[in-house]
């Protein structure tokens, strides 16, 4: 198992490179190249060659990365624009939050959209199969935004509205942006869970369908096995693995989507942090959170093959 | 001389039959709503300036975050214009944005697909290499940091949504490559002296037809979702333009006064995405009923 790990590591190092070069390539993109990015669209010719100096700028493009390699190793990815703090130290604060959000949203939405998942691959063409489906479809075809400015106008004008014309007088029923309590959390974990949730549902539905037709479920049936027992010991465990990959899967789309949950509900995390910058040009700031979130994608596609080799014993570790 | 053909030779496997495919398409309901949503959305894109009930584009100050009315039926935006027109008219824009990001990521896409399974080897590990590290962005983040840095247009956001459809086309039509490649039909292809050009033309593609037509299906709904959420953070059209994610950016200053202006443009790409995924899926059904559940 450790060996299998190690070379999954391995193989993860070129991809993890790769995403170096393309952030660290991005800002070449940038018309004008990164000087006149970093010192702005009036800058001097003069201004413009002291900063390519300053940040070697002048030298050959792979002495360039190596550089740029070696300083991200420190953690040292720059000082952002705007507020002239590192960027690690702007991440550090940052990153908890949209962490806090993704975990939430992924245990809210898996234990609905397995549940839902299973129902409905035991009521195959029931109402409640039907139904479920087409809302886990309309769930996914949601935009994540659009969501999050239905459930505030729900909690924060229609059900107080609502309330009060029956005689109980009230306020918002959940704070609509900002972050700090549980109630904070309500709005952007629903919005970012029922988009997730819908996915894991249709995926659960999917591959219990197929575990309930192979011959074990039936011999389980045939000796007399409870009916729980048979879908929730044999076929689910079973059912598991795919489920898995793509709740592993959800977390890395978790973290992009929080860039617009973050928006809406203006939730500081790192999303939030990285469109707030995009409007400033703040280019080390948001190469700094593109690289972050994205390391996070592949180490938790990482974790998800290594946690699908540990729950699938047929998989050979090395 | 009379030969028997290897039944190999003369029937691919997984050949795009027309009349029974769309037979199964007729036969699933969820399918044909889905259809009969992208037909209307289609219609309303391509004749938005016929059928709109007034200027997208004229403002009116004193009818600014009105409500429906029988003479604005989706009311007015936060400066007076007409929803429904500037709903028709961001139709027009979603359809031209999908149609050509996807065609980006279709093209490209299938290129790199044919290249990295026909070829194989170093071709296939480079290629394959590239995929890789497209697919350790989070999809929507690869847009953004696409548009941040190239600049906030629509063209740039049409570039970037095809960019990243690009490794669902690639792995595609790498997979089904590879698994055509090795049938008779292409040995004896090849033993007849037929380029790679034609193999790939006459051989492979026709039979990577059906699985690239349910994906482009799909791959609209991402498109358009992903369109409506570059609009929603500013990275897309230019403010004034009537598109979707545009027009629930700036309504969404209003959300409380008057939450019609975000409504409308949200439901509308919920439903249109609905529409796509509902036929992707009963494309899928009827044209590969292996996979029908």
């Amino acid at each position: 198992m450790t060996k299998f790990i190690l070379r999954r590591l391995l193989l993860a190092i070129p991809t993890l490179l790769g995403v170096s070069f393309l952030v660290f390539a991005s800002i070449r993109l940038v018309p004008g190249g990164p000087a006149v990015a970093l010192a702005g669209e009036l800058a001097t010719p003069q201004m413009i060659e002291q900063l390519n100096r300053e940040l070697g700028l002048d030298q050959p493009l792979l002495i360039q990365y190596v550089n740029y390699l070696g300083r991200m190793l420190r953690f040292d990815l720059g000082r952002s624009i705007r507020s002239g703090l590192p960027v690690v130290e702007e991440i550090q604060t940052r990153l908890p939050r949209t962490l806090l959000l993704a975990v939430v949203s992924l245990a809210v939405s898996s234990v609905l959209g397995i549940t839902i998942g299973v129902t409905a691959a035991t009521r195959p063409n029931s109402l409640f199969d039907g139904g479920s489906m087409i809302f886990a479809l309309l769930g996914v075809s949601m935009p994540i935004f659009w969501s999050g400015l239905m459930l505030m106008i729900f909690f924060a004008v229609l059900l107080p509205q609502w309330l009060t014309s029956i005689g109980f007088p009230t306020g918002p029923i959940l704070p609509p942006t900002g972050s700090g309590t549980w109630q904070h959390l309500v709005m952007p974990v629903t919005a970012l869970a029922a988009n997730s949730m819908a996915i894991q549902a249709r995926m659960t539905r999917a591959t219990m369908l197929e575990v309930l037709r192979q011959d074990y479920i039936r011999t389980a049936r045939a000796k007399g096995q409870k009916e729980r027992i048979v879908i929730y010991v044999h076929a689910l465990r079973n059912a598991m693995l795919p489920i898995v990959t793509i709740i592993g899967l959800q977390f890395g789309t978790l973290l992009g989507g929080a860039v617009l949950t973050e928006t809406v509900f203006s939730w500081p995390g790192i999303g939030r942090l990285l469109v707030d910058t995009i409007s400033f040009r703040d280019y080390p700031v948001i190469q700094g959170t593109v690289l972050t979130i994205s390391i996070g994608f592949v180490l938790t596609n990482l974790a998800v093959d290594v946690l699908y080799a540990y729950l699938d014993p047929r998989i050979k570790y090395s | 001389m009379t030969a028997s053909i290897p039944t190999g030779l003369a029937a691919p496997h997984n050949r795009f039959k027309l009349p029974t495919s769309i037979r199964r398409l007729i036969r699933n309901p969820l399918a044909m709503v889905g259809l009969f949503i992208v037909l209307t959305f289609i219609f309303v894109g391509l004749f938005a300036e016929q059928i709109s009930p007034h200027d997208y584009d004229l403002s009116n100050l004193s009818m600014a975050r009105k409500g429906p009315s029988a003479t604005h039926l989706l009311g007015n935006d936060e400066i007076g214009r007409d929803m429904l027109s500037r709903l028709f008219h961001g139709a027009r824009i979603s359809l031209t944005l999908s149609i050509i990001s996807v065609g980006i990521g279709l093209v490209t896409g299938v290129l790199m697909g044919v290249a990295a399974g026909y070829f194989g080897g170093v071709v296939d590990l480079i290629i394959m290499g590239i995929i890789d590290i497209m697919l350790a962005f989070p999809s929507i983040l690869l847009a953004i940091v696409f548009v941040a840095f190239l600049g906030s247009s629509l063209q740039n956001a049409m570039i970037a949504i095809g960019v990243l459809s690009i490794p669902v086309y690639t792995r595609l039509v790498r997979s089904s490559t590879l698994s055509i490649k090795e049938e008779l039909f292409v040995e004896a292809a090849r033993a007849l002296g037929a380029s790679h050009l034609t193999i790939v033309l006459r051989h492979i593609l026709p039979n990577v037809f059906a699985p690239i037509i349910v994906q482009s299906t799909l791959q609209m709904a991402v498109a358009i979702q992903a369109a409506a959420a570059l609009g929603f953070l500013g990275l897309g059209a230019p403010p004034d333009v009537p598109e979707w994610g545009n027009m629930l950016q700036k309504g969404r200053n209003f959300i409380f006064s008057a939450p019609h202006i975000v409504l409308y443009p949200g439901l509308a790409t919920m439903l249109v995405v609905f529409g796509f995924s509902l036929l992707g899926d009963g494309l899928r059904d009827a044209l590969d009923p292996r996979l029908n559940r």
